[in-house]
């Protein structure tokens, strides 16, 4: 049996794309190595920000993602019922603070510049922000407030996402991984070969996050994704102080940087399930999960900077996963040139969960050959700033 | 000169710390409690002594032994009340030295605020970490006046305090008796013991060829004190029942017990119900692998750690003695622990023959205890929609169920995160591995989707952020000994 398309990767971006096409007509086949939201997904925080994103490319698909997921959340709770769990949708909003004057001048400099692209970026003076976040530490420079700023539970959402798809008509082929390309007589790419035998489809969608490098080079191709490990602590369960997603303005430095070694900055925020989750960490080690204490005892630290009352709070838990990073720092979303019927959804670094959705409207509209709401041509793997990457991994 | 690191003081851990002592190495002997001993001598604090210990404690005289020559020994730094919250097992040497590894301890009392940091770079380490007990759910598992039996043990060894006044024990294996003696001695009234397994079960494990029990007959006397123990205080023994529900408002007030198939199914009809103030629950006993797993040893497929000749881990420099290396007992977990020790400090198990044959007499005896009291398929059978599976995190067993419809996941992974199961305080180690047996029977071929195990834990220990926060002490030196510890007279020594 023949499918319109194969998704590898079974993550929020692939279980997006599955629930986009299916709900299109398309007949869809996943294909997951392990289990649904068993990578990234359910490795991360749920983040749907705004805040960390300059004006840009990046940020176009952010704001459309932003739009997107409150009528995404609507729906899946109306298909799903009240028995599925629910994904935890809240447009809490983001409170970027800095810490040193220095921080503050770029961190005001950077809200004046997002808010020439129509993002909500209100400063607020210490008064506000202590009545935005109480217990937040008097002593910061400055603060933005972004009201857009928005967090789901990633793991439910992910198997919302795969529930509906699967109530639409898509298949879920789990424990089932990639082994290399079908081809026709004529060299063109008719499927994929797996563990379990060959599946075919007219087109192939890798949407295998970090590892969707490890699936092109499969199917014959190179693409540099690559991954980046981030931490995250996670505090037992206490009244809840923390009101929105508060981060250090060092944050955003991070997102966009390329230093491979250890870059840390504090994200803090609480969580429906009433921890604190306490991030982040930015570095490159391949795919080594081992523990860095190292990099916990700063992070640790920088949390202090923003919240002292966590001090005495209980660190039950960390957890780490690894982020898709791309060199240009745009995700790969489109057909690649070198191949005909082998598409791209993956290289979303930090931002796949916000982007899932934007990347997954995006994809059907070029499948049914409309117009997608938003320029797809940055995103395009045959982009320019991404040509001399292909052609540097073998 | 090497430095030997060794995590756990209970009698596997201090007969490796004399082990590696004898043989030269510089030992570093770390503890979460205030005291030595393990779970298997809790005791009372040195402050409060108390004259009838030899007759709680199986083997106390080894243990005072141990314990005098180590705390009188310069070159074994004891550190009690220091719980190892971390390995960084990477490869760099920057952040492990030469050895296995840095090994990440947060030093006071818990409940203290003065806590302090310290990491150690040893050249090898013992895991002797131990076992928690193990107890399987059961509709009001949850109220009040349950307790683990490990728990009320604790309480009885510890603190001489008495769980209740009338009291049941149940589940099933050895541990039972113990824990009847100890009740039975702090003065509470046990109306019986219940035993899962049925006696044809008890038989096939405990019978064939007997004659290989005769070396462990001292394990037989150590059962048959029990026994004894138990016919004088009139204590009745009934195999193949177990407690099935416990009743009660605010408290537990009654418990219904039932004869159970050789599965643990509760036979229908076989019900009844006796008034108690106190329960007392054991399953077995879960390995705590958080350490070895952290130290990157290669767990079997019974999830223990897997060990040679030498109890060396599949990790360089790392080794493992006791139960985490197989459920045995006091006796197994001496033997191994020398032997870990002595190979930690560069010797040959071959130097020692008499703990090899030991280790090879009382392995047997763990053989058994697995083969007549291992936990049967059957006990989810108990498990009602209201169950609470996740104590912490309040999920009832069709809360697990109903989420695993919706999503259809088969990962364990994805329904702890979608349900908040075994994320709690307590972070699985009450209900990881009755969880996954729960999710993994829903399953076709009763087979999880993902290969995630509920024994991994990165931080092994809560501590508090500040205390994350803070820099740790630069790494303790060993301490400086050249003095081997003398070498046993010959003759029976422990």
């Amino acid at each position: 049996m023949s499918n319109d398309v194969i998704i590898v990767g079974a993550g929020i971006v692939g279980a997006a794309c599955a629930r986009a096409f299916a709900l299109a007509g398309f007949s869809v086949l996943v294909l997951e190595r392990g289990t649904t939201a068993g990578g990234t997904s359910s490795a991360c925080e749920g983040n749907l920000l705004v805040s960390d994103k300059g004006p840009g490319h990046e940020l176009v698909l952010a704001q459309f993602a932003s739009r997107l997921w409150s009528s995404t959340a609507a729906d899946l709770r109306a298909e799903l019922g009240d028995t599925f769990p629910s994904i935890e949708f809240e447009r809490k909003g983001g409170l970027v603070v800095a810490t040193t004057a220095d921080g503050a001048e770029s961190l005001l400099a950077f809200a004046a510049d997002q808010r020439g692209a129509r993002v909500d970026a209100r400063v607020v003076d210490a008064a506000e922000m202590l009545e935005l976040e109480p217990d937040l530490n008097p002593a910061v420079a400055a603060g933005v407030f972004y009201p857009d700023d928005a967090q789901v539970q990633p793991t439910i959402a992910t198997e919302a996402l795969m529930a509906s798809a699967r109530r639409n008509g898509a298949r879920l082929l789990e424990n089932t991984e990639v082994t290399g390309g079908l081809f026709d007589d004529a060299g063109a790419l008719i499927g994929v070969s797996t563990n379990r035998g060959p599946q075919r489809a007219s087109r192939v969608l890798i949407a295998a996050g970090p590892w969707s490098g490890d699936v092109a080079r499969r199917i014959g191709l190179s693409l540099p994704v690559r991954p980046r490990r981030g931490e995250l602590l996670v505090t037992s369960r206490m009244r809840h102080r923390i009101f929105h997603k508060v981060y250090d303005a060092d944050y955003v430095g991070a997102v966009g940087s390329d230093d491979r070694a250890l870059q840390t900055s504090s994200v803090v925020e609480s969580t429906a399930g009433g921890t604190v989750l306490i991030g982040s960490s930015r570095q490159q080690v391949e795919f080594d999960s081992s523990l860095r204490v190292d990099v916990l005892t700063e992070v640790a630290a920088k949390a202090l900077r923003l919240f002292p009352f966590l001090a005495t709070a209980a660190v039950m838990r960390s957890y780490g996963g690894f982020r898709p990073f791309m060199p240009d720092h745009l995700p790969a979303i489109g057909e690649d040139p070198r191949m005909p019927g082998l598409w791209h959804a993956s290289g979303h670094e930090g931002a796949g969960i916000g982007l899932s959705l934007a990347t997954a409207e995006l994809l059907r509209d070029l499948f049914l050959g409309r117009t997608p709401e938003v320029d797809p041509s940055p995103y395009s793997p045959a982009r320019a700033t991404l040509a001399p990457h292909l052609e540097l991994v073998a | 000169m090497s430095s030997v690191l060794i995590l756990g003081a209970g009698p596997a851990g201090l007969a490796a710390a004399r082990a590696a002592r004898r043989r030269g190495a510089s030992v570093t002997l770390v503890d979460s409690s205030e005291q030595l001993g393990g779970q298997f001598w809790r005791h009372l604090p040195a402050e409060r002594p108390a004259a009838r210990e030899r007759i709680l404690h199986h083997g106390w005289d080894t243990f005072r032994a141990l314990q005098a020559q180590l705390v009188a020994d310069d070159g074994c730094r004891i550190l009690t009340s220091a719980s190892v919250f971390a390995i960084d097992a990477t490869a760099s040497p920057s952040t492990t030295g030469t050895g296995p590894g840095r090994v990440h301890v947060i030093v006071g009392p818990s409940d203290g605020t003065g806590r302090e940091r310290i990491e150690l770079l040893p050249d090898a380490i013992v895991l002797a970490t131990g076992a928690h007990d193990r107890t399987l759910p059961f509709p009001g598992w949850d109220l009040p006046g349950v307790f683990t039996g490990g728990a009320a043990q604790a309480l009885a060894k510890g603190e001489r305090l008495a769980v209740g006044a009338h009291v049941v024990v149940a589940g099933a294996g050895p541990f039972l008796l113990p824990v009847a003696a100890s009740l039975a001695a702090t003065g509470s009234r046990v109306l019986g013991v219940f035993e899962s397994s049925r006696l044809s079960s008890l038989v096939r494990g405990w019978l064939p060829r007997p004659w290989q029990l005769l070396p462990a007959a001292k394990k037989g006397a150590e059962l048959a004190g029990y026994i004894g123990g138990q016919l004088k205080s009139r204590i009745p023994y009934t195999t193949g029942a177990s407690v099935i529900a416990a009743h009660g408002t605010d408290r537990v007030e009654s418990v219904t017990v039932a004869s159970l198939d050789k599965n643990w199914t509760p036979v229908a009809g076989t019900e009844r119900t006796l008034a108690v103030d106190a329960v007392c629950v054991s399953h077995g006993f879960t390995p705590r692998l958080e350490l070895a797993i952290a130290a990157g040893c290669q767990i079997t497929d019974e999830r223990f750690v897997a060990v040679d000749d030498a109890q060396a881990t599949s990790v360089p420099g790392v080794y493992a003695a006791g139960e985490i290396t197989g459920i045995g007992g006091v006796d197994l977990a001496l033997a191994e622990g020398a032997l870990a020790g002595h190979a930690a400090a560069g010797g040959n198990p071959f130097d020692l023959p008499g703990e090899v044959r030991k280790r090879r007499i009382y392995e047997g005896f763990a053989r058994r205890i697995e083969a007549a009291h291992g936990i049967r398929p059957g006990w989810p059978d108990m498990v009602t929609d209201d169950t609470i599976v996740c104590r912490c995190e309040e999920v009832s067993f069709g809360a697990l169920c109903s989420t695993a419809e919706s999503t259809a996941s088969t990962s364990l992974r994805s329904l702890k995160l979608t349900t908040r199961a075994g994320l709690g305080i307590c972070q699985g180690r009450v209900c990881g591995r009755s969880l996954e047996q729960l999710i993994a029977r829903r399953l076709p071929g009763n087979t999880l989707g993902d290969t995630v195990s509920t024994d991994r834990r990165p931080i092994a220990v809560p501590l508090r952020l500040g205390e994350l926060a803070a820099a740790a002490r630069p790494t303790d030196p060993s301490p400086t000994t050249p003095t081997p510890l003398a070498d046993p007279p010959k003759g029976p020594t422990s």
